[in-house]
């Protein structure tokens, strides 16, 4: 049984269908990258996953650990291992990083039965994983990502991804506006997350970053479809050739979906 | 008109003497209605000297040529001033719960999220507490220190009869009793309140609250405080109390007097949680009319109000700060939330008189469910106040779309040399930001209560540390159910 499996997913969202039928199936330990021009979906993609109210599901189903998805609380999704590191990180003034990721991750620890980390643990634990993505200490007590600059809000998303430990992982265009140096970092951190027992599912625009994160499987989403799947190439392929071989002969999309 | 000094002593002397009628107190309420008559009982029944009772009168003389004020943007049935009673003694121990099992379980389940001891849980919902919990002795020790440091902490009632040269000094020197309507009615009709006084160069040795005073749930719907702090000396007040005292009495209407000389800091606390009244109907609750304001008087000196207010139906309240002393500083920190049916008109008076003054004020207020919450705060600079400067912050959160903020906003500057900052702000409790926190695990109501209390921050870091910490708990429970 894969971890996650998406069946002929449709979704709209302000009765405007986004998805129109996108199939995947994600195995633990696998990495998979969705590529895809603007507005194809992608992030549609990722909320509808994360359980975003307003992208409405009008057909299919998701299966997580062989569970329906769908029913579940964006918060309980969380909690049984689902993270999204945000294409647009919120900011919450007043709540300091720290703070706000020391209740999250207690509420996902009691969840899954753990004890609650008291402040000093939390403390330690946390450090250890700030090295993992070279995040500055300054960061730690500020509030959780108001005033960070664009490649800081997103090396703040891959460190709480460190921190909370999830199962599947949804990375959407994390590397955008990265400088060459913070992508590496980021994709060092998400290799060293990587795992037996983990999946991810970055979403990107650019080939580079599969150099530093190799994927298992590349998918194409066009137009809310998956319209081609294949090994780290295909990456190599779009880079070189664009979408626009993709996007006409309706064929291709059917020998992929099915 | 005044008395003489021995005129005075004598009355003093008779004070002591009729220190037996306390007992006779415990038991009686007035009949409804309000006349000169009320006035002279109340002043008799606290044993007061001639100067107070014409103080009262000359009050009450004037209250009857005013019109209650309509110009707050707050809805409300007319009071009836007739069909009140103006003195309630302290409840008998006889009348109130006999144990816990009594009290309404939901005021319980509060105390019990605030952490407040069940002894203290006891006292505050009036239960007759004797050996289980020494509060005389508690307040002895802490009386003791006090007046070590020479600092005079005491009900007013008491301080008008043994500290009656002070008290004529300075009440009704801030706020004085023709200021305005309410201002009118609590001068003619306090019952009780507190009184500090902090000597020159003291810096009183603890905070000091209402919470310590055994009696101060008692203290009735008319409330008159006084702090006096000379010169050099510092004292932190602390009032109200956390807990959801459902009063029957549906009229509040204290006053507050600060005097601070030279070089002198009160810093005055308030987290007011009255009865709101009820959510869908709005029935019941506190109109809360309070007027206090501080007098910086001399040079560098400085005022600060921090309030959290949550409870009331109707709040109508404007601590401010009159910057008399050259370099003195006033500061105003707010948070004020109205939820259910509640209407808050809150905001501060800054008052620059000498120069080179200066004046803070950061408001935040949180509207949820039918909740209006209106900001009203005017700031003026008088031509002799040379190089002042003020800052306002006024921010206002939404959570939900039926309620309402509102923002007025008085400038009134005379001098060119002053220096003004606004900035105001109006957000919806983003849902971004809740999805966003859902999405690391973080469930709705924690997530709401975590953006609200990041909102407050500034507020709350100006509270003592374990007022904000039961600030910030209070919060939570307050808006508990208000986020669907
Ligand atoms: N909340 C929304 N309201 C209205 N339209 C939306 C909303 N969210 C997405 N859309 C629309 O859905 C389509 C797909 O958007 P989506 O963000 O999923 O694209 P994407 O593939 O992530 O694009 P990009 O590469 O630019 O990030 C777009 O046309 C977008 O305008
Ligand atoms: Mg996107």
């Amino acid at each position: 049984m894969s971890l996650l499996e998406i069946k002929n997913l449709h979704a709209q969202v302000e009765e405007q269908e986004i998805l129109k039928g996108v199939d995947l199936a994600v195995n633990q330990g696998e990495i998979h990258a969705i590529m895809g021009p603007n507005g194809s979906g992608k992030s549609t993609l990722a909320q509808v996953l994360a359980g975003k109210e307003e992208y409405e599901v009008t057909e299919g189903e998701i299966l997580y650990k062989g569970q329906d998805l769908l029913e579940m609380a964006p918060e309980e999704r969380a909690r049984e291992g689902i993270f999204m590191a945000f294409q647009y990180p919120v900011e919450i003034p007043g709540v300091s990083n720290v703070y706000f990721l020391k209740a999250a991750l207690n509420a996902i620890r009691t969840h899954r039965g753990l004890e609650e980390m008291d402040a000093m643990d939390f403390l330690v634990y946390v450090r250890e994983k700030m090295k993992v993505v070279k995040m500055d200490e300054a960061l730690l007590n500020r509030p959780v990502n108001e005033g960070f600059s664009g490649g800081e809000k997103k090396r703040n998303e891959i460190f709480h991804m460190s921190v909370l430990d999830p199962v599947l992982a949804v990375l959407d265009e994390t590397d955008s506006g990265l400088d060459i140096d913070a992508l590496k970092i980021v994709a060092d951190g998400v290799n060293s997350l990587r795992s037996e027992e983990r999946a991810f599912l970055v979403i990107t625009h650019y080939q580079r970053l599969l150099n530093y994160i190799v994927p298992d499987v590349v998918h194409v989403l066009i137009d809310g479809r998956i319209v081609r799947t294949g090994g780290k190439d295909l990456a190599l392929e779009l880079e070189d050739k664009g979408y626009a071989w993709l996007e006409e002969p309706l064929g291709a999309a059917e020998t992929v979906s099915t | 008109m005044a008395p003489s000094d021995t005129e005075l002593l004598e009355q003093h002397v008779d004070q002591k003497y009729e220190a037996g009628f306390i007992t006779d107190v415990e038991a009686e309420t007035f009949a409804p209605g309000l006349d000169e008559d009320v006035v002279r009982r109340i002043s008799t029944l606290k044993g007061e000297p001639g100067w107070m009772l014409e103080w009262r009168l000359k009050a009450f003389r004037h209250w009857q040529t005013l019109e209650e004020p309509t110009w707050a943007n707050i809805k409300y049935e007319p009071v009836d001033y007739q069909a009140i009673s103006y003195y309630s003694a302290p409840k008998s121990k006889k009348d109130g719960p006999k144990s816990l099992d009594e009290v309404d379980p939901e005021i319980l389940r509060t105390y019990e999220k605030l952490g407040i001891p069940l002894q203290e849980q006891q006292i505050l919902a009036g239960i007759a507490v004797d050996a289980v919990f020494d509060s005389v002795s508690v307040a002895t020790t802490f009386r003791d220190k006090l007046a070590e440091a020479g600092v005079i902490f005491c009900p007013i009632s008491e301080a008008i009869r043994e500290h009656p040269e002070l008290v004529k000094k300075y009440l009704g020197t801030v706020v004085p009793y023709s200021d305005n309507f309410f201002a009118a009615l609590n001068s003619a009709v306090f019952s009780d309140g507190s009184f500090v006084y902090v000597p020159k160069g003291v810096r009183c040795p603890m905070e000091l609250s209402t919470y310590f005073r055994i009696n101060a749930q008692n203290t009735g719907q008319f409330e008159r405080t006084l702090i006096i702090a000379e010169e050099g000396s510092y004292v932190s007040y602390l009032e109200g109390c956390t807990a959801p005292m459902r009063d029957e009495n549906q009229l509040h209407a204290a006053v507050v007097e600060l005097h601070a000389d030279a070089e002198a800091q009160i810093k005055y606390s308030t987290v007011q949680n009255w009865y709101p009244g009820d959510p869908e109907t709005g029935v019941g609750g506190i109109f809360n009319f309070v007027t206090k304001r501080g007098l910086a008087a001399g040079r560098r000196s400085k005022i600060s109000w921090t309030q959290v207010e949550t409870g009331s139906s109707i709040t109508w309240k404007y601590p401010s700060c009159i910057l008399k002393g050259d370099e003195s500083v006033g500061e105003f920190y707010s948070v004020a939330l109205s939820k259910g049916r509640q209407q808050a008109d809150t905001g501060t008076k800054m008052i620059h008189v000498g120069k080179n003054t200066t004046s803070t004020i950061v408001s935040k207020g949180i509207s949820a469910g039918h909740g209006q919450n209106t900001y009203r705060g005017a700031v003026k600079i008088l031509s002799g106040a040379e190089n002042a400067r003020n800052f306002s912050q006024c921010d206002s959160m939404l959570i939900g779309d039926q309620c309402g903020a509102h923002t007025f906003p008085y400038i009134d500057v005379q001098s060119p040399s002053a220096q003004m900052e606004h900035e105001a702000s109006t957000s919806k409790i983003g849902e971004d930001q809740v999805f966003y926190c859902n999405q690391r695990g973080i469930e709705t109501e924690d997530a709401v209560s975590m953006i609200v209390n990041g909102f407050c921050k500034e507020v709350f870091n100006e509270l003592p540390m374990e007022f904000a910490v039961e600030a910030r708990k209070l919060l939570e429970i307050s808006l508990e159910g208000s986020v669907g």
